[in-house]
């Protein structure tokens, strides 16, 4: 019945009468009001003041001189930049790819029916509760060349075990994903694992009745049946592959060197430590521009799919 | 003296005009069921009638008092929602004392009226549950107490009996009218299924796309039907909607001149020949010939090929076919008749309501 | 859903639970093991760190290292242990989720039964302000809490986690008011119950589990910031995170791997301590926040 009907709303009235029914009527939006003004200036305001210190000649502090483009110039000049987008690229694909992978791997194998998942579960999803922080300083630990693991493995008889990654300038980038893909696949895990759940279990069932293997169920029905968890994890974790910080500086400190820099790195030390705020300013406004070129068809779709 | 006026309603939500203009009245005590398809407006209108959708122009008035602009809480109805609309926070007792509560009603007052109700309805032992401690059935019975217990000047209901199953419907169905007819409370139903409004109605409007089809009693909507598409809404099985041919003073059916029923001339006097005419003819009038009315004046026997049997238990639904019209026809329950068979069909044209084919008109 | 598929054979289904089972367990296996290295070589002593293995069990286990970091370990040049910026922490993290899951309860109330035109732009924008990287706002808010007086302090803190945590709060409430029944509040309005009094009344008393999965979310986003943190509050009123990096980076002196730990294990024991008493609310807070929209 309420189908020409939009969403139902409660409207006010059409005529306020005085000033009582006009601020009845005013009163939610007094209420959405400062949050929308704190969002309004805080996010927008300082984003397009961002920009627009990346467009001056700011350097240990903000200065408002108009310099064109010459910060994106430097900006892209900086054979730093061009390491930090590198390593981007690797941890992104590596930490994403790796995330699912594991994930969908461990979700399947957890909706077997298997009897401790209440044990097990809780188990691949602890490290999501721990601060990223936290997480660099165990794994720093863990993969100690001297003490960790290296020393642990020879202990065991390997002798020649090797395994010095953290201080490795060409491999310490892979720490930062293995530390990631710990952190974040059992939470990628829950994801899949509540998709699963929410199949609708008749169509497996007419699955194995037309004669379809397990693996072929998995394949050809569950699989892709899973494609918005598929969007979903991919959007979460691209999102968190571009902002992390707090991984790399808990972990590697952005070394050896600069071998494992971030632009989030990147953005904080010219900003804060190497005195180039414009640089700075204009890495922002690029990491800005991958995550909007990400987030904003997804939650466009997301929001439109709602209506129907 | 009209108690309830809605005066040319209109709403338009976008582009989109839900409403075309209605005009409603009701007299106090009245039960007026807005009867329609999905989408025909209306729940908006009831909407606009409770405040919650204020129309894009058009009056309401109550008692005289125009509350187009008041606030749903000022106007001084209540209302029965699709969903009973509990609040599930609240234990029964709570819910109905909410709305006095709002106005300021003290403690012991509200105590005693919402005993004095929950006694009506027979849901004392309830009270002091919540509502998701109840049955569907019990739900509906506090959403009303909750709407009694404010002795509104106009109860609104919104298809109030969607959600419970068909038993249960059709006992608060019975209970709805029984309220109605000891408190001759002024009320406006909305319902999409036609029985509910036959029984419990002493006005149907029926809706479709915004606009009035016909406003009457039950009796005048189901026998006098004033276009085709109320004709097909109002009755189940729907009426029988045959072709005919205005001729000679009767009407030609089913394309062939060899079947000729003869009108009376009330029908057909200013019909020219040659008009083509639907005959609206309801299944209960179209029989075998046992089951005739003696006192009916005009019938016409008609023989047809039997396509489908039905036993209801009570009747025996009997399609039949001639040239390719199929019409549906109510038998006694104990009729012995296969489908390939060959029936001959008692037509009481006494029923019958002619519509013309172009305008979907009742032609009187 | 669970796929169990009774046509194989028995001999295969066995064989196919053996690995399942197999997998599992190494995979659990790998997943504690970094936590049980934290605690174990938190509870040794630094000459068996040295001399010992990773994986050993502690010979002569001793909270004495717990007992520094707590108490005694050195960040920077004061040598008071983490004790204070876990305080801090606390005192930023309490305020801020308050504050931040009332607002947004009322803007998701506002959002989805009090809808005005313009409401949708409005809450894409607030949701958008979810995902942007913190970076691009970083130097003007820098600015601003200089300009207030509030560089260095958990107040500034507290703000910076409120307005940046808003969109999240809301998105949550928002959906889950979305979902509920819109006759309610007219039935409520109809009963004259006015704008607070249908929030308060009905739809608060109601949201127990969104409030439950907001604060989680809240706590521990805000507990494990690291970025505002130590761009905003350095010195005495760094949070945990930024405490715990000082310690583990700073290159002076002895470094004891076993005060790092028990320092680690310190910034991690209050989200940990949410998620195994609430961890079904923890995951819903997850999803709640991964599945957007």
């Amino acid at each position: 019945m309420t189908t020409i009907e939009p969403a139902p709303v409660i409207a006010p009235q059409r005529q306020s009468r005085g000033f009582a029914d006009g601020l009845r009527d005013a009163l939610p939006k007094i209420v959405l009001a400062p949050s929308f003004a704190v969002i309004l200036v805080f996010v927008y305001g300082f984003i397009l003041w961002t920009v627009y210190l990346s467009f001056t000649t700011s350097r240990i502090l903000p200065v408002y001189k108009w310099g064109g483009f010459d910060a994106y110039y430097r900006l892209w000049g900086q054979p730093n930049w061009y390491v930090a987008m590198q390593n981007l690229a690797i941890f992104g694909v590596l930490y994403i790819g790796i995330c699912i992978a594991i994930g969908l791997f461990l979700a399947i194998l957890m909706d077997q029916r298997i009897r401790a998942e209440g044990v097990l579960r809780p188990i691949f999803l602890y490290p999501m509760a721990l601060s990223f922080v936290v997480t660099g300083t165990a794994w720093k630990w863990f993969l100690n060349p001297g003490l960790g693991l290296e020393h642990t493995m020879q202990n065991l008889g390997w002798t020649s075990f090797k395994f010095d990654w953290l201080v490795n300038p060409n491999m310490a980038i892979y720490t930062v994903v293995i530390a990631g893909v710990w952190q974040a696949s059992g939470f990628v895990m829950a994801m899949f694992l509540a998709g699963l759940r929410g199949i609708d279990g008749e169509i497996v069932k007419a699955a194995q009745i037309d004669g379809a293997s397990t693996v072929a169920i998995y394949r050809r029905i569950i699989i892709p049946l899973l494609r918005p968890v598929f969007l979903s994890a991919f959007i979460v974790l691209a999102h968190m592959a571009i902002k992390s910080y707090d991984l790399v500086i808990a972990l590697t400190g952005g070394g050896p060197g600069n071998a494992t820099e971030l632009p989030s790195t990147f953005m904080y030390s010219y900003t804060f430590t190497r005195n180039q705020m414009n640089v700075g300013s204009a890495s922002a406004v690029m990491m800005l521009m991958g995550i909007t070129a990400i987030i904003v068809p997804y939650l466009y779709s997301e929001l439109r799919e709602r209506k129907q | 003296m009209s108690f309830l006026e809605i005066k040319d309603i209109r709403k338009k939500i976008g582009s989109n005009e839900i409403l075309k203009g209605i005009n409603i009245e009701l007299e106090k005590g009245g039960f007026l069921v807005l009867v329609g398809p999905s989408g025909c407006g209306k729940s908006t209108l009831l909407n606009a009638i409770a405040g919650l959708l204020p129309p894009s122009s058009g009056d309401i008035v109550i008692d005289g008092q125009v509350v187009t602009d008041l606030h749903p809480s000022k106007r001084d109805i209540a209302m029965v929602f699709q969903s009973y609309a509990l609040y599930p926070n609240m234990t029964v007792e709570e819910n109905i004392a909410f709305a006095l509560e709002m106005r300021g009603v003290e403690k012991a007052q509200r105590e005693a009226e919402v005993k004095k109700v929950a006694k009506t309805l027979q849901i004392e032992h309830l009270l002091k549950r919540r509502p998701s401690q109840l049955s569907g059935g019990q739900r509906q019975r506090v959403a009303m107490g909750r709407a009694l217990v404010r002795q509104p000047r106009v109860f609104l209901f919104d298809e109030p009996l969607s959600n419970l199953d068909a038993k249960l419907r059709v006992e608060v169905r019975a209970e709805i009218k029984a309220l109605h007819q000891n408190t001759h409370a002024t009320i406006v139903y909305v319902t999409h299924d036609q029985i509910e409004a036959m029984t419990l109605a002493t006005k149907i409007v029926v809706l479709k796309e915004g606009q009035v089809q016909q406003v009457g009693t039950p009796a005048e909507i189901y026998n006098r039907p004033a276009n085709l598409f109320v004709a097909d809404f109002m009755g189940s099985p729907a009426m029988n909607m045959l072709k005919g041919k205005v001729s000679g003073g009767g009407i030609a059916l089913f394309g062939n001149d060899g079947i000729k029923v003869a009108m009376p001339p009330s029908v057909t006097a200013n019909l020219p020949d040659g008009k083509e005419v639907i005959l609206g003819l309801r299944p209960e009038a179209i029989t075998d010939s046992g089951l005739v009315d003696p006192k009916v004046v005009s019938v016409a026997q008609i023989e047809a090929d039997v396509t489908m049997v039905e036993p209801t238990g009570s009747d025996t639904f009997v399609t039949g076919r001639i040239d390719g019209a199929s019409f549906t026809a109510r038998t006694r329950a104990d009729l012995h008749v296969a489908p390939g068979q060959k029936f001959a069909f008692s037509f009481n044209l006494d029923k019958a309501v002619v519509f013309d084919p172009q305008t979907t008109q009742r032609i009187d | 859903m669970s796929a169990g598929n009774e046509t194989v054979s028995a001999g295969q289904a066995n064989a196919a639970r053996y690995f399942i089972y197999a997998a599992l367990i190494v995979l659990a296996v790998v997943y504690l093991l970094p936590l049980y290295v934290m605690l174990s070589t938190s509870l040794k002593s630094l000459d068996e760190i040295r001399g010992g293995d990773m994986l050993a069990l502690p010979k002569a286990p001793s909270i004495s290292a717990w007992v520094k970091a707590w108490g005694e370990a050195c960040i920077g040049v004061s040598c008071v242990g983490i004790k204070g910026y876990f305080w801090n922490s606390i005192k930023m993290v309490i305020p801020a989720v308050l504050i931040s899951t009332l607002l947004g309860a009322l803007n998701g109330y506002v959002l989805t039964k009090w809808r005005f035109p313009g409401h949708k732009i409005i809450f894409g924008m607030m949701l958008f302000a979810c995902f942007i990287p913190f970076q691009a706002v970083l130097i003007p808010m820098a600015r601003l809490l200089g300009l207030m007086g509030l560089s260095n302090s958990t107040t500034g803190l507290v703000m910076v986690h409120v307005i940046y945590g808003l969109g999240f709060t809301t998105l949550f409430f928002r959906n889950y008011y979305e979902a509920f029944p819109d006759e309610l509040v007219k039935a409520a309005m109809i009963d004259g119950a006015g704008f607070f009094r249908i929030f308060w009344r009905i739809l608060l008393p109601t949201s127990g589990p969104i409030i439950v999965v907001t604060i989680i979310y809240q706590f521990t986003n805000i507990w494990n910031d690291f970025l505002f943190g130590v761009s905003f509050a350095g010195g005495e009123a760094s949070p945990m995170t930024v405490a715990l990096n000082n310690l583990v980076s700073s290159s002076t002196g002895v470094k004891e791997y076993n005060v790092d730990m028990a320092a680690a294990i310190f910034a991690a024991l209050p989200t940990l301590f949410v998620y195994v008493v609430a961890g079904r609310y923890f995951v819903r807070g997850l999803m709640a926040g991964a599945v957007k929209g």
